[in-house]
């Protein structure tokens, strides 16, 4: 089922895109002129008013879309893999500007060194599902890996530091 | 050589001045146009201290400030947005003039000042403040409510309506009998008209005109084209601020964006120098004896706008809180008031009353406005919501 977005123009300040989610409030995006976005979000007992309206920037509005397109992919991992113990599912960003922000996955060797899985990559709310070993990352992926707790830390370590 | 010192002098001893009262503004979170008059106040005749050498300067940084002014306020909205405003809020639009413009026609005549200044003092009480508006719904993070649409629509009718008022006005106050000054709004209509078809057809040959990749000749030439067409609107009695208006809304998209970045920082300086000088050419000795009638005007105007961003709130659907939301957000009055009682003040023709009443007027709408806008929801919520609450008590 789709939801409505409605698209207002505010003269002088860019438009305004939201839809009412089901506990009634408006969700959505105020879009200036000079590009910049805000989420507004509008309060319980005033839907007119808004409870909270974040300025973000681009890197912000892409991690928080990632944050919320990959949950259901980390719960329905961690679901499929709770009878086995000792292993975790995870999901890590790619920090812009971090040693693996433009190099594959094969470059990391995350297998080898750490024997951590990568099950899939998120970007830009797409689900990139079984990367390739020459698969490129970008700034704001979100990697899911799986494997042991030890695992995933280091597989942290390398995607932080390299 | 040695008065060019002094002048140097002077005038950085005022932009310092100014900046110090801007960061007082910022500080206590109010607009600095209230701080800027009352700047030109301190130093103008009868004040403090008398500004000599430099009034050349000023006077036409001054209206380079309103060229300016009212060339950004044209950036900001494309000729889209004005006419679909035009055909969706006119009904709001008329109900905003005749409820605040009336008051300041009244008040006029009541003192004498006769249909010119009538015409002066409605346009002062009538144009809510562009600028501080937008200013206080961003700060108070309301751009995302429903009723701003309305609050905003308002605003681009009440801006568009000037571009025929203002013309008018000039021609009247350059003495004309009354047969030319309805000749002029035939003038100002069709001017208008003509420059939001050529920006909705042909918006991109006025923007390719002035664009330029390199932000210096960009600069130039934005700059260049305003003040010609401001010059030549002004020549031809349209006014220099409308020509500047109407050439801001003929440019348009990525074009009217840089030019609105480059510009900004000339226009802030420029246009606080406006203000500055209209204090300055203000009397403070004349204040006094304005100021229980600028108080009163100041009063019901608040209201006469609370209620027109009531009714046009509710047109639209928006609940009790929304609507009172929008009313007091369109209190503030500051530029243009001061533009247009500016026109009256140079020209000669209006009754010299009219610059202590709109600067004492100005001063007190434009830290009203903004306090406004911030206690309404509080006061609202005390008041009529609750005793709406007690007279219908919620069924269990």
């Amino acid at each position: 089922m789709g939801v409505d977005v409605e698209v207002t123009p505010l003269p002088g300040i860019g438009t305004r895109e939201d839809f009412t989610v089901r506990s009634g409030q408006r969700i959505g995006v105020v879009t200036h002129r000079d590009g910049h976005v805000e989420l507004i979000v509008s309060r319980l007992d005033d839907p007119d008013a808004c409870a909270a309206s974040t300025p973000l920037t681009a890197e912000e509005s892409n991690t928080l879309a990632s944050l919320l397109g990959a949950p259901h992919l980390v719960s329905q991992l961690a679901e499929q893999q709770r009878e086995l113990d000792g292993v975790h599912t995870t999901q890590l960003p790619v920090q812009p500007g971090s040693p693996y922000d433009g190099r594959t996955l094969g470059d990391t060797a995350m297998r080898t060194r750490t024997g951590v899985s990568v099950v899939a990559v998120v970007r830009r709310q797409v689900v990139h599902p079984s990367p390739a070993p020459d698969f490129a990352f970008e700034g704001n992926d979100m990697v899911v890996m799986v494997g042991t707790t030890d695992g995933l830390a280091s597989g942290a370590r390398i995607l932080d530091q390299g | 050589m040695h008065s060019t010192g002094l002048a140097l002098a002077e005038l950085g001893a005022l932009f310092f001045g100014l900046g110090i009262l801007g960061r007082l503004a910022l500080r206590i979170g109010i607009s600095p146009i209230p701080l800027y008059l009352l700047g030109g106040l301190a130093f103008g005749q009868g004040g403090l201290l008398p500004l000599g050498g430099v009034e050349e300067f000023t006077m036409i940084s001054s209206e380079i400030g309103v060229v300016l002014l009212l060339l950004l306020l044209g950036l900001e909205y494309s000729a889209d947005e004005l006419i679909t405003g035009l055909k969706r809020d006119w009904v709001a639009g008329i109900v905003d003039a005749v409820l605040n413009a009336l008051p300041g026609a009244a008040v006029a005549l009541l003192l004498g000042w006769g249909p010119l200044g009538a015409l002066v003092m409605a346009g002062v009480t009538w144009v809510s403040s562009s600028g501080i508006v937008a200013k206080v719904l961003g700060d108070l993070g309301r751009l995302g409510n429903r009723e701003t649409p309305v609050v905003l629509s308002v605003l681009v009718l009440e801006d568009l309506a000037m571009a025929v008022y203002l013309p008018v006005l000039t021609t009247l106050l350059a003495g004309v009998g009354l047969l030319v000054g309805m000749s002029a709004v035939g003038v100002a209509v069709l001017a208008v008209t003509v420059v939001l078809v050529v920006a909705l057809r042909y918006g991109w040959v006025v923007s390719a005109v002035v664009d330029s990749p390199v932000p210096e000749v960009f600069l130039l030439r934005v700059l260049g084209a305003a003040l010609l067409v401001a010059g030549i609107a002004a020549e031809l009695d349209i006014s220099a601020a409308v020509g500047a208006f109407l050439l801001g809304i003929a440019i348009s998209g990525s074009t009217a964006e840089n030019a609105t970045k480059l510009l900004e920082p000339l226009r802030d300086l420029f246009a606080a120098i406006f203000f500055v000088v209209f204090g300055l050419n203000t009397d403070p000795r004349q204040i006094p004896p304005v100021l229980g009638i600028a108080v009163a005007l100041a009063v019901v105007t608040t209201i006469t706008k609370i209620a027109t961003g009531w009714w046009a709130a509710r047109r639209q659907g928006a609940a009790t809180l929304g609507r009172f939301r929008a009313g007091a957000a369109l209190v503030a009055r500051g530029e243009f008031s001061i533009i247009i009682a500016g026109l009256a003040v140079t020209s000669g023709a209006a009754d010299p009353g009219i610059a202590p009443l709109t600067a004492t007027y100005v001063l007190l709408m434009a830290i009203v406005g903004p306090v406004a806008a911030r206690v309404v929801e509080p006061i609202v919520r005390r008041t009529v919501l609750r005793r709406r609450a007690v007279s219908m008590p919620a069924t269990p």
